[in-house]
């Protein structure tokens, strides 16, 4: 194989962090190690954990670090190979043997027998199925790339169990079969990131050739670090009352627990609002930014009090 | 790939995470990429390339600091005349080199193998090719230790030592007494060491093996017969057997109706094609889920069972079943409302409480079930009675059962009794037996698992 040049972001694990890190996406450890694995080990990534924990902006963040395409393949039930691999555009073939009729009729005309006029025709039909008139659909566009390029199957687990199985054989080969074209092959095998929200377990054939990376919410430290590279404008205390407040809510009984994106959102709340700091009647008025659930919301409004008191005493303790 | 990190898969194998021989490789290159100086970075590079769901990864974790972890060894207490030991002379030089090595300060707690080395701490190095030597990771139960541990002592050469030490008991001159006891505290501490590094890897190697061989026997004994403990494991082997089951019956729902054409999405598919339609879309089933009416007689004589049957069902729920559940005693009683809302223990209990203590009547149960939640019953339902049909006496209500049997899809009974006892005394199974889709002794986890296994396939 060509000996295929490295970018710089993908030279080692902290290459990885610090150029994910110029574009605003804070890596943890794992998902460097992940990214770069990924890169040199030329497989898949499988991206497993809650809504809204940066798994599809890993895959954004890093096309946009490492200046690749991004190629996105959304993934639902039905979706099959006409959708995610190519397509042949049948219009535009009707429309060029119309265009093209008298033209062949001309050509046609002057063979003496069936048997060349036959022929002749048979030798037209590779025009109507060349790469002229073929729609490369995401899983191929991502194989042509010449420059690398990152594709991204999000929420795999929403399509179906044959669509698995397609998945399993263009990405441990990187090629793409066309039976009227040939085999196309990546010339630059792609940086392949698949997400997955867990709604049904995905074939382990799948998850065996994936390299797994699991997502969690984050830790209090990572939090603000996010929040601080998404909405730098944020003051510290407010920075910190936030953090702590999002952690305490999370260790409660709560069925959808508030993921950073949202954090994110509430803290860009809070700045539109000009709050200086947190209080109850503040927190309540905006509670529906952090918790999307009625039930969720009636559970924790009587316990509002004692986290808005708990998060203010992290903060002043944090600041000592 | 090196024997480190092919002893590293096997200890994950033996904790519950499965690694396949690919994944190995993947690890093999993984690890040839990143290397071993960086622990952080090893570590989320095995994870990524060997653990591939959340347990996993925590199982991961787990073996990954117990395996990666310096060489255990004993902590040294101060003795008494411990002081006046410095490490004596004997004049031979195997005999000298142990004691040297006996001798041999703990270093700081928490340093990596690697550095230890490095640091030159003979005593850690020795002893782990001693361990590996005499090959201490194929160790499966505790009771071995004290043979490895004589046979780590053995690859050390501990041989001179102890007949130098035979020898000088033997003699009455108080330097020869000297010499022997500072002989007998050098082989006392290599020996503590030893056990200590053998203790490490059992926790390692043995103890899963030990609690993976010991849930095998658990699954085959008689459910009745369960001490507390083991209903304790049992409900680690239960979430494993259900997830298993529920693997193997979740699959897909639709199952395509060859031949018969949806022909709005075809039109639809097609109208960029001008009408020909080039692709056809068929019509679709869908394969209905399974839904299972669960009957339980939580009298006294089957509670245990009864504990069983729903421990496995409520860890399928959700992902292949629609599952309603009655307990009765004399009377029939909804009971999913605390099952789904209670932890699983406290909410038996109450069940128990509530609904076990009467007098056992089945003519009365299906009554209840006739009267109260007949409308949960239908064609697509599988009714799965767990009871041993012992009515006291009273009406069975064959004309009700019957009645049910023909309403659902199957009826499934299961009786912790044997068939031999099955219509003695007062038991109406026999009466029953006509009208059931299957009928079967329900006496281990295995049983129980079978019997769910059964009623899915029917959906299948």
């Amino acid at each position: 194989m060509n000996p295929v040049h490295v970018p710089g972001g993908l030279a080692s694990i902290d290459a990885v962090t610090e150029s994910l890190a110029s574009v605003g996406y804070i890596a943890t450890r794992q998902i460097s190690t992940a990214v770069y694995l990924a890169h040199h080990l030329r497989k898949p990534v499988l991206i497993e954990g809650p809504a809204g924990v940066g798994k599809t902006d890993l895959a954004v963040s890093a096309a946009k670090a490492l200046g690749f395409a991004l190629l996105r393949l959304q993934c639902y039930e039905g979706l099959d190979d006409s959708k995610a691999l190519y397509e042949w555009k049948y219009g535009k073939q009707l429309l060029y043997t119309q265009i093209l009729k008298e033209k062949i009729g001309l050509l046609v005309d002057d063979a003496d027998t069936l048997q060349t006029a036959f022929s002749k025709l048979a030798s037209f039909q590779d025009l109507f199925f060349s790469r002229e008139f073929l729609e490369p659909r995401p899983l191929l566009q991502a194989m042509e790339q010449p420059a690398g390029s990152v594709l991204l199957i999000d929420e795999v687990d929403k399509s179906e169990e044959s669509f698995e199985a397609l998945l399993l054989e263009v990405l441990s080969d990187y090629q793409v079969t066309i039976p009227e074209i040939g085999t196309i092959r990546a010339q630059v095998p792609p940086l392949v990131i698949l997400t997955s929200n867990n709604t049904r377990e995905l074939g382990d054939a799948l998850k065996r050739r994936c390299l797994h990376l699991h997502i969690g919410f984050p830790d209090a430290d990572l939090e603000r670090r996010v929040l601080r590279a998404r909405v730098p404008d944020i003051a510290d205390t407010l920075l910190h009352q936030l953090v702590s407040f999002v952690q305490g809510l999370r260790a409660g009984n709560i069925r959808k627990p508030p993921s950073i994106a949202e954090s994110v959102d509430w803290a860009r709340t809070l700045l539109l609002l000009h709050a200086p700091a947190l209080d109850v009647a503040l927190v309540r008025d905006t509670l529906n930014v952090l918790l999307k659930r009625e039930t969720d919301i009636a559970e924790v409004q009587n316990s509002l009090g004692p986290l808005t008191r708990q998060a203010l005493a992290a903060s002043v303790r944090a600041n000592d | 790939m090196d024997s480190v990190l092919a002893g590293f898969i096997r200890a994950l194998r033996t904790a519950g995470a499965e690694a396949s021989t690919a994944e190995g490789l993947d690890a093999a290159r993984a690890m040839a990429l990143v290397g071993y100086a960086d622990r952080a970075s090893l570590k989320s590079a095995l994870s990524v390339s060997l653990a591939k769901s959340e347990e996993e990864k925590s199982i991961h974790d787990r073996v990954f600091d117990q395996y990666f972890a310096p060489p255990a060894l004993a902590r040294r207490e101060p003795q008494t005349g411990d002081a006046d030991l410095s490490p004596g002379r004997t004049g031979d030089p195997a005999v000298d080199a142990l004691l040297d090595l006996a001798q041999g300060q703990d270093p700081a707690d928490g340093m990596p193998p690697a550095s230890a080395a490095q640091a030159g701490d003979p005593l850690r190095l020795a002893m782990a090719e001693a361990a590996h030597a005499v090959n201490v990771d194929s160790i499966r139960f505790a009771s071995q230790s004290a043979y490895f541990a004589r046979r780590m002592l053995e690859q050390l050469g501990i041989a001179p030592l102890e007949a130098r030490l035979l020898a000088r008991l033997g003699e009455e001159s108080p330097s020869a007494q000297a010499e022997a006891r500072m002989l007998a505290v050098a082989r006392d501490n290599l020996q503590h060491h030893a056990r200590a590094l053998i203790a490490q890897r059992f926790e390692l190697f043995g103890r899963p093996a030990t609690d993976a061989f010991l849930a095998d026997v658990a699954v085959h004994r008689a459910i009745g017969r369960m001490s507390p403990y083991d209903m304790e494991r049992m409900k680690q082997v239960v979430a494993r057997l259900a997830k298993r089951l529920a693997a193997r019956h979740a699959h897909r729902r639709r199952i395509q109706l060859r031949g018969q054409l949806d022909l709005r999405r075809t039109l639809r598919a097609n109208a960029g094609h001008d009408g020909v339609p080039v692709t056809l879309a068929f019509k679709h089933r869908r394969r209905e889920k399974p839904r299972i009416v669960a009957v339980c007689d939580v009298s006294g004589s089957v509670a245990a069972h009864v504990r069983f049957l729903l421990l496995f069902l409520y860890a399928l729920q959700g992902t292949v079943t629609d599952l309603r559940t009655f307990a009765f005693s004399n009377r029939l009683k909804d009971v999913a409302g605390p099952l789904e809302s209670l932890p699983f223990d406290d909410a038996m209990e109450l069940i128990l409480r509530e609904v076990g203590n009467g007098s056992t009547d089945y003519g009365q149960a299906w009554q209840d079930l006739h009267d109260r939640h007949w409308q949960t019953i239908d064609r697509r339902t599988t009714v799965l009675v767990l009871g041993d049909a012992r009515s006291n006496g009273a009406d069975p209500r064959l004309d009700l059962f019957s009645a049910l049997a023909a309403r659902a899809k199957r009826v499934v009974w299961l009786c912790p009794e044997s068939a031999s006892r099955w219509g003695s005394g007062d038991s109406c199974l026999l009466q029953y037996r006509p009208f059931c889709t299957h009928l079967s002794h329900c006496a281990t986890a295995v049983d129980v698992e079978r019997a769910i296994d059964e009623a899915l396939e029917a959906y299948d």
